[in-house]
């Protein structure tokens, strides 16, 4: 009664997780970490595979004759011109054009859809759906679902499922099995390298789990808590809602809301679709006139950062996760936007920032400064806007 | 100064008396409060009925009491402390229940249980009525002007008013405009389909008032409960330490440190007025006190129609005090157990015990139950809101044992036939069978037992008709109607006689606004 929602992987990752730290998210307890600092699991991402729970992402099924009328209503995408087998993701808007939620579509057969989200979405689903042949349903707490990120993730896959994964391309699916499970497997992910999300009937869940640990055992693999996963995003340029953008309906001022283009999600509007999406008029209008605003990424100059420190005689610090607090962010001296998350990139090795700038300081090259807090003093450490996203390995579309 | 002189006499030690008291001895003024009961508290008051057993004879809760009273008057210092009361459940007739938590995730959990759509439309109804509370908190936090005066502080008024509504978008002008216009059934069934939840949600709308969830009006009361939301943490919702009598001792003891005089016995007769204007008091036991300045903290039928001679006031304004509506339509049901009751719903000791419990299990429940108190019966299944004070604040009861609050509505003041000893068992027998369907063992548990009609409400705490809020929260008696339009900025005709309570803007609930305004517009007068 009184005790959050627990995964159906829960069994095994309580277990694995040393520091207990437990972090909610939409309503379940997840494992903040595995090990007791980060590395590990960080590295996993980007050298081998990391495991992650991903289960309390919302999940619902669009069936129905007007499931992709109803989906291209939605969302600014052209979703009528999707192949069965495909995965788009999406931001969708109110009809100011101000997001919502973003979250994937995929296209699991011609009049069948799974929608995911981070905020529930029964309510707007069915307030679009009004006189549709078309039916919502959440599975959220039936789908079990998990990530497997990291170069290593296909050969593993590929040891563990009925069919090779080999030709499955960036953001498409397939049907397989998985140690005789029934799965889908997306080419989909939250880290910005190879990976794959795996979707499963929820009473199956530990017999994915082991099996994919077996299969892994030899190549790396690491159970992966969001925490590691959260700097992993933010090199791979993705941003996440109510940390880096807020809902619409959750704004209680028009400064807190953006819209897509806002969010570098341009390529995601498709204004030469046909007919009515929500936020239509109001992104065509931010389409002619340009956008106000616009998320970044914004590198710091190292050097800078080291004598801000070395003035009082320290080298630098910065913590070894990322951090959701808002940091100013200057233009000689003005404050001309705020960074929403920063994080040390371990693969980089710089100080990165996912940064709401204003226009006209969000061309890449300009050159800015952003808050940090030298020994109890809040300092301005040069840095750059650089396009997103930070880290993109060439094996992650291949 | 001689004796019996004072700058300021407020008459009764209720919560906004004594509030006003604190603030004008602040300001310097020599300050007497005059309290007809031995014992201050007025309707915020907990008493020893049974020994051992502390009843919150009244009022029960504390929500909106304003957070820069608690600072001004370093009610801390005195003892003030708020405890939580974290959750609400609704106990449902088929052995399940409905909880809200004081989680997020916690609670759109529970309502998913019961309805995935009511779920989500919870969310976002709790977002639109906090941004609508937000919207309309600025008007409700100033002195209402008068909107037919010329007069330089009633234009500024109207302006700001007018410059605020120009303000807001027009999506949210809509929506407050279609809010006071509405009943809380319309606007509950807007949005949810789960009886139970929309039965304890309307019940808001009709605590204190003689309206039905059906009555167009009630869905402005369930937004006023959302005021306090907007404080978010900083509110002061909860069960006071040692009951709402916590917090008037608290407030009292503020005033004596500030050098308020409290006098206790010490009934008023009269209003001295002298060359039309008010100059003192006179008790029922024949003193008589000199002041400039009187301040009535009562309900405004005693302030206006009793402590005053009628000649001393225009009779339009006497003609708009008798008319405001002050039925009494609630009473309470205060109980002395030896252990706790058990609930069919959640059996055991648990987090239901530590909150609200609201026998609401739909909106026609209640509005049937006000159908009864229409035609001036007491409902026969009335709504109940319980909290079990003993099990947040353990000095309530001896130890292993637990007082019961039950707050009953509906309950008419003007009973067919009227009140008497028998019709008052009647009225407690029906609240006991009441919960009795829902905790079982209530009857055993009972070692003592004190029921309140609004006939006692007014007899004890001395508010005329046994209203709660001194009068109805009806939209034709809030803001500049409240209590009389052109003297809502709690002033009266008598120069010199304040008005600052319940019956007064901002209305009732333990906020001491009404209070605190009061005294800060004798003290704007004096400049």
């Amino acid at each position: 009664m009184l005790e959050l929602k627990r995964t159906p992987f829960h069994e095994r990752t309580s277990r694995l997780s040393l520091p207990q730290n437990w972090r909610r998210w939409a309503g379940y307890i997840v494992v903040g970490s595995y090990d007791l600092v980060l590395d590990r699991e960080y590295w996993a991402i980007r050298d081998a595979a990391a495991l992650i729970d991903i289960t309390p992402l919302m999940k619902y099924i669009i069936e129905g004759p007007d499931a992709a009328k109803l989906l291209h209503r939605m969302t600014p995408r052209d979703v009528l011109k999707m192949a069965v087998g495909q995965v788009f993701y999406t931001g969708w808007c109110d009809d100011d054009g101000k997001m919502l939620d973003d979250g994937t579509i995929s296209r699991l057969s011609e009049t069948k859809f799974r929608l995911t989200s981070a905020e529930p979405s029964l309510r707007w689903l069915s307030m679009n759906a009004v006189g549709m042949d078309v039916t919502v349903t959440e599975v959220t707490d039936q789908v079990g679902a998990l990530s497997l990120q990291g170069p290593k993730s296909r050969t593993i896959l590929n040891r563990c499922c009925s069919k090779s994964l080999d030709k499955l391309k960036f953001f498409r699916l397939m049907e397989t099995k998985l140690a005789g499970v029934p799965v889908t497997i997306s080419r989909t992910g939250y880290t910005g390298d190879l990976g794959y999300e795996i979707w499963m009937p929820a009473e199956k869940a530990l017999t994915v789990w082991d099996a994919l640990m077996e299969a892994g055992k030899d190549y790396g693999i690491v159970p992966c808590g969001i925490l590691a996963m959260d700097m992993a995003r933010v090199e791979a340029g993705l941003f996440m809602i109510d940390v880096d953008y807020t809902a619409t309906n959750h704004a209680w001022i028009a400064g807190q809301k953006s819209t897509p283009f806002e969010m570098g999600l341009g390529w995601t509007v498709a204004l030469d679709k046909p007919g009515y999406f929500v936020g239509r008029r109001a992104l065509e209008r931010e389409h002619k006139q340009g956008s106000a605003w616009k998320l970044v990424g914004l590198e710091i100059d190292w050097q800078g950062l080291e004598q801000l420190y070395a003035s009082v005689g320290l080298p630098p610090q910065i913590p070894g996760m990322a951090m959701r607090g808002s940091l100013p962010v200057m233009y000689e001296g003005e404050q001309v936007g705020y960074a929403s998350t920063s994080t040390w990139s371990p693969v980089l090795k710089k100080y990165i920032a996912l940064a709401h700038v204003q226009r006209p300081y969000f061309e890449p090259g300009t050159r800015l400064h952003m808050e940090v807090t030298v020994e109890h003093h809040r300092l301005h450490a040069p840095g750059t806007v650089v396009k997103l996203p930070f880290y993109e390995p060439e094996w992650k579309k291949k | 100064m001689a004796a019996n002189q004072y700058d300021a006499i407020v008459i009764g030690a209720g919560h906004n008396g004594l509030i006003a008291a604190s603030y004008l001895a602040r300001a310097g003024k020599k300050v007497v409060i005059l309290e007809r009961r031995e014992i201050v508290g007025g309707a915020a008051m907990t008493e020893e009925i049974f020994p051992g057993y502390r009843f919150t004879e009244f009022s029960y809760v504390v929500s909106l009491l304003r957070p820069e009273i608690i600072r001004d008057l370093e009610l801390p210092k005195h003892g003030l402390k708020i405890l939580p009361l974290p959750s609400t459940v609704t106990p449902m007739d088929n052995g399940d229940y409905l909880g809200s938590w004081d989680d997020h995730d916690l609670t759109r959990q529970e309502v998913y249980r019961h309805s995935p759509k009511d779920a989500e439309a919870y969310d976002e109804y709790s977002r639109v009525m906090a941004r609508a509370a937000k919207a309309i908190k600025p008007i409700i936090s100033m002195v209402p002007p008068d909107p037919s005066s010329l007069s330089p502080r009633d234009l500024l008024g109207m302006l700001k008013i007018g410059k605020y509504a120009r303000s807001l978008s027009e999506k949210e002008l809509y929506r407050i405009a279609k809010l006071v216009t509405q009943s809380s059934a319309d606007l509950l069934d807007e949005w949810f389909e789960f009886d139970p939840l929309k039965g304890t949600k309307s019940a808001s709308g009709i605590i204190g008032t003689f309206l039905g969830p059906r009555s167009p009006g009630t869905a402005y009361v369930l937004l006023h409960h959302y005021m306090g939301e907007i404080d978010g943490a900083f509110r002061a919702w909860g069960f006071a330490k040692n009951g709402t009598g916590g917090v008037s001792a608290a407030i009292a003891s503020s005033a004596r440190a500030l050098g308020v005089e409290i006098r206790t016995n010490a009934a008023v007769e009269k209003v001295i007025v002298k060359g039309g204007r008010a100059a003192g008091v006179a008790l029922q036991n024949g003193d008589e006190l000199r002041a400039k300045i009187v301040l009535s903290a009562a309900d405004p039928k005693r302030t206006f129609l009793q402590f005053v001679e009628s000649k001393h006031l225009p009779d339009d304004f006497t003609q708009a005090i008798r008319s405001f509506r002050v039925r009494g339509s609630s009473g309470k049901v205060n109980i002395a157990l030896n252990a706790l009751p058990d609930f069919t719903c959640l059996p055991g000791e648990g987090a239901l015990h530590r909150g609200a419990i609201s026998i609401s299990p739909s909106m026609d429940y209640i509005e049937r139950a006000y159908d009864e108190a229409k035609y001036g019966q007491f409902a026969k299944n009335p709504y109940i809101d319980m909290i079990i004070p003993s099990m947040i604040d353990r000095d309530m009861a001896p130890p292993g044992h637990h007082v019961m609050s039950c707050f009953v509505q509906y309950a008419p003041y003007d009973i067919e036939g009227g009140w008497d000893d028998a019709k008052r068992d009647a009225f407690g027998e029906t609240v006991i069978s009441t919960i009795e369907k829902y905790a079982p063992n209530i009857r055993q548990c009972i070692v003592g037992k004190q029921v309140i009609t609004p006939k006692d409400i007014e007899r004890i705490a001395g508010i005329t008709g046994g209203n709660i809020f001194h009068g109805e929260l009806l939209l034709h008696q809030l803001f500049f109607f409240r209590p009389a339009p052109q003297w809502a900025d709690f002033r009266t005709p008598l120069p010199g006689y304040y008005f600052g309570a319940a019956g007064a803007h901002p209305g009732g609930g333990v906020m001491g606004a009404a209070g605190k305004l009061a005294a800060e517009a004798v003290l704007k007068d004096q400049e």
